[in-house]
This record gives C-alpha cells, sequence and structure tokens, in this order.
C-alpha cells in the first residue's frame, strides 16, 4: 500500500519561494548580454544568498548586545566595601560620530539612486536581451567616497579616544565600544571592496547584467550595514 | 510529457588543479569535505585510544609518544573533541554528503554559488591546518576542553598549552565558524532557488529537508560562536575582561582583569553548543529515514510528520542551551525552564523514532550493509536519546554532570549515532560517487564489530557514571573508592582497540572498492531520489546538460500498478489504486 504525491500541473509563470519547484536554472554565463528573465532568475538567486549570508552577521551583533546588556549589569566584589559594585563607567561618545551617521545614511541613499539607476537601464534595454554595456552614472563613485569618509571617521573618532587615554581595555564600556564599531567598520570594508569591484567591471569589458547584480547586493547590505549602525549608535547612546 | 529540459551549462575543467583542488564542482568539493573528514576522525580516535590506554595503565610509557602528563591527557582531551565535532560530525554529513548529493537530489546542475563553496572548502582546511598546528608550537595544544570555558581558556598564563596553542585553537574554530556560514548560505540558497520543476518542498527526499534545516541551524549558531570567539581573543590579547573575574590569583598572583563573567561565556558558547548536536545528527536521522524507506521498500511512515518533527527539533535545539549549565548555580526557575524544554525535545524524536519503526514494520525488508548501518542508528538513537531526559533534570544532572554518564550519553547519540549516519550514507552512496560497489560481506562484518564494540565501549560508562567515576581527570587508579570499577575501565580500553581496530576493515573496503570494486549500475539500491536516475559516478553537470522534471514523492515504494516495486521521481506516469489492475 503506497500514498501517492497528487499530481501538479507544470505551468510556466515564475515560481515563489516555498511554492513549488523553482524551474530551470539559470543559462550559463552572462557573456554579450544575458536573457532578461534569466537575468531576474539569477538576481533573484543573489538576493536570497544575501538573506542567507545577513543572518550570521546578525547573530553576531545579536550575541554581542547579550554580552553588552549582561557585562553592563554585572557585579563585581569590592573587598574594600565587602559588597558587589558595577564596574561599569559610563562612555562619553565622540560627536564625530554624529557627522560620520549623517555620512553612511547619505552613502545609503546615493547607492539606492546607483541601483535604481542600473536597474531602470536594465529594463529600458531590449524587453528580451540586455545589452552588454551601458553608460556610467555617478553614484557608485558618490557613495564609495562616502563610504570611505565613514569609514576614516570612525578611524579618526578611535583616534580621538586613544588621545584622551580611553583603550580598550580601559573599561567594558570601551572594551564594547571598540569591539562594535570595529566589527562594523570590517563589515562595511567588505562592502566597499564590493562596490569597487562593481566600479572595476564599470570601467573594463564586463556585461551591464553582472555589473546590476554586484550593485543590487551591495546595495542592501549597505543598507543592512547602515541599519546596524543606527542600532549600534542608539545602543552605545541608550545604554551608557 | 517531458522527463528532462535542455539547458546550456559550463564545460567541464581539465587541468588537474581545476578539476581535482580548486574545484568548483559540488561533488569534488563534498568528496574533499569527506577525506578531510576521515583524516580527521582517525587523528581523533587516535587520541582517544591514547586516553584510554593513559586511563588504565597510567604508567605506562608510550612509542614516540613517551609519557602522557596530566596536561597532555587534558590536552588530547581537548582536541579529541574539537577534531570529532567540528572537523568529523559537523564537516562529514553536511559539507561532505550534503555537497556531493543535495544538488542532484533536487534536480540542480551544481550549487547556487561554486566559488564560494570551494571557499568555504579551503577555508574549513585552513581551519584543520590551524587546530593541527596547535599541537606543534610551544606548550602544546590547549587544555580547555572543545567547550572552552573561560577563565582557563581566556588567560595566557593558566597552563601549558594556553599559550599560543590556544591562540591558534580559537583562530581555527573561528576559521570554522566562517566556512560553515559560506556553506551553509549556499546550501539555503540552492535548496530555495535551483530545485527542479515539480521538486516542490514537499517531495524533497528527507535527506534534503535535513541538510536544509541543518544548514539554518548553521547560520543561525556558528554567528554566536564567533562573537564569543572574538570575545575570547580579546580577552586573551587585548586585555579586555568579558569573561575573567576579578580577584583570580593564577600561580599565586591576582590577575589584572576584573569584572568579567565564566558565565557569559558558557551562555554564548552553548547557545551555539546545542544547536550543534542537532547540526551533527540530523542529516543522520534524514540518511536514516531514506534508507529504511529504500531497503524497506514501503514509503517513510509519515513524511510530512517526519519534515515537522525535524523543523520542530531544530527550533527547540535554540532554546535548552542551559541545560548544560545547570551546574553553574543558576537560577532554579532558569533551570526548570530549561528543563521543560530539553524534555519537549522528547516529543519530535519519539515522533521520528515511531516512523523508523512504521516504516520497516512488515516491510520487506533488504538487510543489505547501509540498511544495517541505518537500523544501527536508530538503536543508537534510542539508546543515546533515553539517558536525554533524565540529564534534563537539574536534580539529577547535578551528581551525574560530572562522571561518566555523560560521557556514554552524548558519545552515543551524538557522536556513535551520527557516525552510523556517516557510514550508512557512505555504503550507500559509495556506488553513486565512485562509480563501483564495496564489499558487502566485508561491510557486515565491520557494521557488527562496530556495532557491537560501540556498546561495549559506551554502555559501561552508564554504569561508571552512577557508581560516581568523574570524568576529565588523567588518572585515578589510586583512589580507593573507584578500585573496584577499574576491571570495567580496563574493559573499556579493550573493547575501544576491537572496535577501532575494526575500522581498518572500512578503510580497507573503501579504498580497495574505489580502484578494484565492481562496476556499480546507475540504481543497485533500486531507489527513487533523482541521484539514482545518473550515471554512476555523475557527470560533471550532474544530468548532461539537461535538469530533470520531477512527477512524485521521493519514497514511492510497491506502488500498486507500477510495473517495479519503486517509482522514480521523475517517471512521468501516475500509477495508483486507480490505474492498478
Amino acid at each position: 500500500m503506497a500514498t501517492l504525491t497528487p499530481p501538479i500541473a507544470l505551468d510556466e509563470r515564475e515560481p515563489r519561494l516555498g511554492e513549488r519547484g523553482a524551474g530551470r536554472p539559470p543559462q550559463g554565463g552572462d557573456e554579450g548580454g544575458l536573457a532578461l528573465a534569466d537575468f531576474r532568475r539569477r538576481l533573484r538567486r543573489y538576493r536570497i544568498g544575501l538573506m542567507a549570508g545577513l543572518t550570521p552577521v546578525l547573530m553576531l551583533f545579536v550575541a554581542f548586545t547579550s554580552a553588552y546588556i549582561v557585562r553592563q549589569n554585572l557585579g563585581t566584589w569590592d573587598d574594600a566595601t565587602k559588597a558587589y559594585a558595577l564596574d561599569w563607567r559610563a562612555l562619553s561618545l565622540p560627536s564625530l560620530l554624529w557627522l560620520n551617521t549623517a555620512l553612511l545614511l547619505v552613502s545609503s541613499v546615493t547607492l539606492e539612486l546607483g541601483r535604481r539607476s542600473l536597474a531602470a537601464q536594465v529594463a529600458a534595454a531590449s524587453r528580451s536581451m540586455v545589452p552588454a554595456r551601458a553608460p556610467r552614472s555617478p553614484w557608485l563613485g558618490l557613495t564609495l567616497v562616502l563610504g570611505a569618509g565613514f569609514l576614516l571617521g570612525q578611524w579618526l573618532a578611535w583616534r580621538g579616544l586613544e588621545a584622551q587615554g580611553v583603550y580598550i581595555a580601559s573599561n567594558p564600556s570601551s572594551s564594547f565600544f571598540y569591539l562594535l564599531t570595529g566589527t562594523h567598520a570590517v563589515h562595511l570594508l567588505g562592502g566597499v571592496l564590493a562596490l569597487l569591484y562593481a566600479a572595476l567591471t564599470a570601467l573594463g569589458t564586463a556585461p551591464l547584467a553582472r555589473r546590476a547584480i554586484v550593485v543590487d547586493v551591495t546595495s542592501w547590505y549597505w543598507h543592512f550595514m547602515a541599519l546596524l549602525w543606527v542600532y549600534i549608535f542608539a545602543l552605545l547612546h541608550v545604554l551608557r | 510529457m517531458a522527463t528532462s529540459e535542455q539547458v546550456h551549462v559550463h564545460p567541464a575543467p581539465t587541468g588537474f588543479l581545476r578539476k581535482y583542488i580548486f574545484s568548483l564542482d559540488h561533488k569534488v568539493i563534498g568528496l574533499q569535505y569527506y577525506f578531510l573528514a576521515l583524516f580527521s576522525v582517525f587523528l581523533g580516535m587516535g587520541l582517544s585510544l591514547l586516553m584510554r590506554i593513559h586511563l588504565v595503565w597510567p604508567e605506562a610509557h608510550l612509542p614516540i609518544f613517551g609519557d602522557i602528563k596530566p596536561e597532555t591527557y587534558l590536552a588530547l582531551l581537548t582536541m579529541h573533541g574539537t577534531f570529532m565535532v567540528f572537523f568529523v560530525l559537523t564537516t562529514a554529513p553536511q559539507g561532505g554528503f550534503g555537497n556531493y548529493m543535495l544538488p542532484i537530489q533536487i534536480g540542480a546542475p551544481d550549487m547556487a554559488f561554486p566559488v564560494l563553496n570551494m571557499l568555504s572548502f579551503w577555508t574549513t582546511f585552513l581551519a584543520l591546518v590551524v587546530m593541527v598546528a596547535a599541537f606543534f608550537v610551544t606548550g602544546g595544544a590547549p587544555l580547555h576542553g572543545w567547550t572552552g570555558y573561560a577563565p582557563l581558556s581566556a588567560l595566557q598564563s593558566s597552563g601549558p598549552g594556553e599559550g599560543l596553542g590556544a591562540d591558534l585553537w580559537i583562530t581555527s574554530i573561528a576559521l570554522f565558524c566562517v566556512a560553515s556560514m559560506m556553506g551553509a548560505l549556499n546550501f539555503i540558497t540552492t535548496t530555495l532557488d535551483l530545485r527542479a520543476r515539480g521538486m516542490s518542498l514537499m517531495r524533497m527526499p528527507l535527506t534534503t529537508w535535513t541538510w536544509f534545516v541543518t544548514a539554518i541551524l548553521g547560520l543561525l549558531a556558528f554567528g554566536v560562536l564567533l562573537a564569543a570567539g572574538i570575545l575570547l581573543l580579546l580577552d586573551r590579547n587585548a586585555g579586555t575582561s568579558f569573561f575573567v573575574p576579578g580577584g583570580l590569583v593564577l600561580s599565586g598572583q591576582i590577575i589584572n582583569h576584573k569584572g568579567g563573567s565564566p558565565l557569559l561565556w558558557q551562555h554564548l558558547f552553548w547557545f551555539f553548543g546545542h544547536p550543534e548536536v542537532y547540526i551533527a545528527i540530523l542529516p543522520g536521522m534524514g540518511v536514516c529515514s531514506q534508507l529504511l524507506s529504500t531497503f524497506s521498500r514501503k514509503p517513510i511512515f509519515g513524511y510530512k510528520a517526519m519534515v515537522y518533527a525535524v523543523l520542530a527539533i531544530g527550533v527547540l535545539g535554540f532554546l535548552v542551551w542551559g541545560h548544560h549549565m545547570f551546574m553553574s548555580g543558576m537560577s532554579p526557575y532558569s533551570a526548570f525552564a530549561f528543563s521543560y524544554m530539553t524534555m519537549a525535545i522528547g516529543v519530535p524524536s519519539a515522533i521520528k523514532t515511531f516512523n523508523w519503526l512504521g516504516t520497516i514494520w512488515k516491510g520487506k525488508v533488504r538487510l543489505t550493509t547501509p540498511m544495517l548501518y541505518a537500523i544501527g542508528f536508530v538503536s543508537l538513537f534510542v539508546s543515546g536519546g533515553l539517558s536525554g531526559p533524565f540529564l534534563a533534570q537539574p536534580s539529577l544532572d547535578i551528581p551525574l554532570h560530572d562522571t561518566y554518564f555523560v560521557v556514554a550519553h552524548f558519545h552515543l547519540i551524538m557522536g556513535v549515532a551520527a557516525i552510523f549516519g556517516i557510514f550508512a550514507a557512505t555504503y550507500y552512496w559509495f556506488p553513486k560517487m565512485f562509480g563501483r560497489m564495496m564489499n558487502d560481506g566485508l561491510g557486515k562484518i565491520h557494521f557488527f564489530l562496530t556495532f557491537i564494540g560501540t556498546y561495549a565501549i559506551f554502555m559501561p560508562m552508564h554504569y561508571l557514571g552512577l557508581a560516581g567515576h568523574p570524568r576529565r581527570y588523567s588518572q585515578l587508579t589510586e583512589v580507593s573508592y573507584l578500585h573496584g570499577l577499574m576491571p570495567l575501565q580496563h574493559f573499556i580500553t579493550i573493547a575501544a582497540f576491537i572496535t577501532i581496530g575494526a575500522q581498518l576493515l572500512f578503510l580497507v573496503n573503501l579504498f580497495w572498492s574505489m580502484f578494484k570494486g565492481p562496476k556499480a549500475p546507475i540504481n543497485p539500491w533500486e531507489a527513487t531520489t533523482l541521484e539514482w536516475t545518473v550515471p554512476s559516478p555523475p557527470p560533471h553537470d550532474n544530468f548532461g546538460g539537461k535538469t530533470p522534471v520531477v512527477y512524485h514523492g521521493p519514497y514511492e515504494y510497491s506502488v500498486p500498478g507500477a510495473p517495479q516495486d519503486f517509482v522514480m521521481q521523475n517517471d512521468p506516469k501516475q500509477y495508483g489504486e486507480g490505474t492498478a489492475h
């Protein structure tokens, strides 16, 4: 006796996630143009990959946050007073961070404009085929400059704190400050490198489709990093 | 109706480097993972043998190795656990078989991101090299156990292996985390995006389901371990105090750190550590389901229940980490909550077990070597699992936690059961992977020796634990209340020798069959899933420039009206009561 799965109709429309088999794998190669349908499939795949890839990044910062809250409220035994005392000293955050925040938020906007401009170019191209090359836009370059500005600003903020004698081991509050801002900076650096790659593909002979996908995925990553920064900045402010 | 569709794929690479070393082919990468795990398992097993020798003959002077000092014993303990948990139990089922089989089982030509897949393997390889290097630096390998408990792990001067050796250990674990995340995101994207037409989620083989859920667990868990590792490295090298409490006296000196919490490390570690147990065992459950169905010639009993049970185990796995910490003096209210969540895992586990039994019940069972290993898996899963609800209760865990009872429990359920899953998968998929059959007679001898040997090693440990024999100590032969237990320890060591010796049979069978075994047909087991529709071994792009169309669920055996007792997933014909004659 066997149970049979009921037959399903195999239609040709775009499948949705988890609905049924996702259909044909994309046609190989993006040399000399890519069918628009395959471009979309490929874009979808990279977006799923990005969403999956952002999960451990999120978990990394969730873990840091829980450690932050636990450590902040942890009493340490003081022999002199014979009591538990908190050793957490509130850190006065460098005001430069406000400027950095603004830079990063603006860079998120410029990158979004760049992403949309590329998407529009892809859409404006032939309905079936994406042309191999298309005019460049200023947004990527501008985002790169702003992103680099943010990283430089963070570095200056660290130097400023060091000048005041606030090092990573000075107090748990400073440990977490360097930890959170440093880990975020390393992740943003990854975004900068991805944008550099996209810019290089624009200079070379690589097709528009590849650049559009790199920029699309990087911009979602970048927006995530901007949001993450706002969260970190808020955490550092609210739980001082 | 069409059984496949034409697609364009990249040509196969021809150079040696691109074909075998830096290959982008998921099948080659799967084999690379498999052989990495095979190397690690023999290394880990060798270390355990040294420990077993030392436990019963503490004065023995070993050839090459010399004397085993107490700190050497702890280093062996640490590295045995580390190799086994990370480089064997996490690597072989997921990186090895998952990589090789998942794309073929869902009808894809490769993983979603082949370059990332290659990077993931080579990062794992680098992690292994760094881990092995810890043996050879000044002070040797670390002493802090595979769980890396602080403050032992957080201070450079806390022991001989806690200098550079511990730094290498943490670095290796961090690299492993990054590699696992890359692998996991590839598995998830591939499963969601590259399924062939007709391969709905509820038509995926249960192996694919377990690899998919394991990948999700990996994504959520390894990020937390990485965070903990970064904090630990900072405590060790940057003078921070995340995990090191104040007022700690080390070799007569008060240390500089203050205010950290060793319990914070335990929380972060076990938030990863418990899901890690399921990362190790879930793929084995998938393989077990697949094999019991195939070799009983019956559909899996309760396919959907199996899927939901895997998902439930995955979710609950994240809510029970505190049961590793009942000894830490946590609030009894927390312990109560963790205890209940832990016992709740018994429900989906029991669903799986009874469905496995339901699957073989009244089946036309074919006792091949892979089937024996699948049955062995169920046996070990039950034996090891039943001590779980004991340890889930704080009042019982506290006296048992630091004894051999826990060693017996986690070795049976997480260690050997998962290893049986790997063996089952090896014997089952070997014909597909290498195009030749393994020797069934030798396989059966290997099975019975391993099965009996495993029980001979780990069942007595329950008794040792109940009798109060503590774990982790290198030498307790002088302790009078343990004298009566020494014969049992001798018995375990001798059983370990025989069981490990039996693994040489496996090695011989594996490598001999690889070159000299009889040629394997496309579908030697008369199974239904897509990997059995392609040549053995499959071509570079799996389906020869085509992609299959799927019309059936994964376990349609003994279907009335069908010409054979199995219906391939890509068979366009419909059978069933309506068409039965």
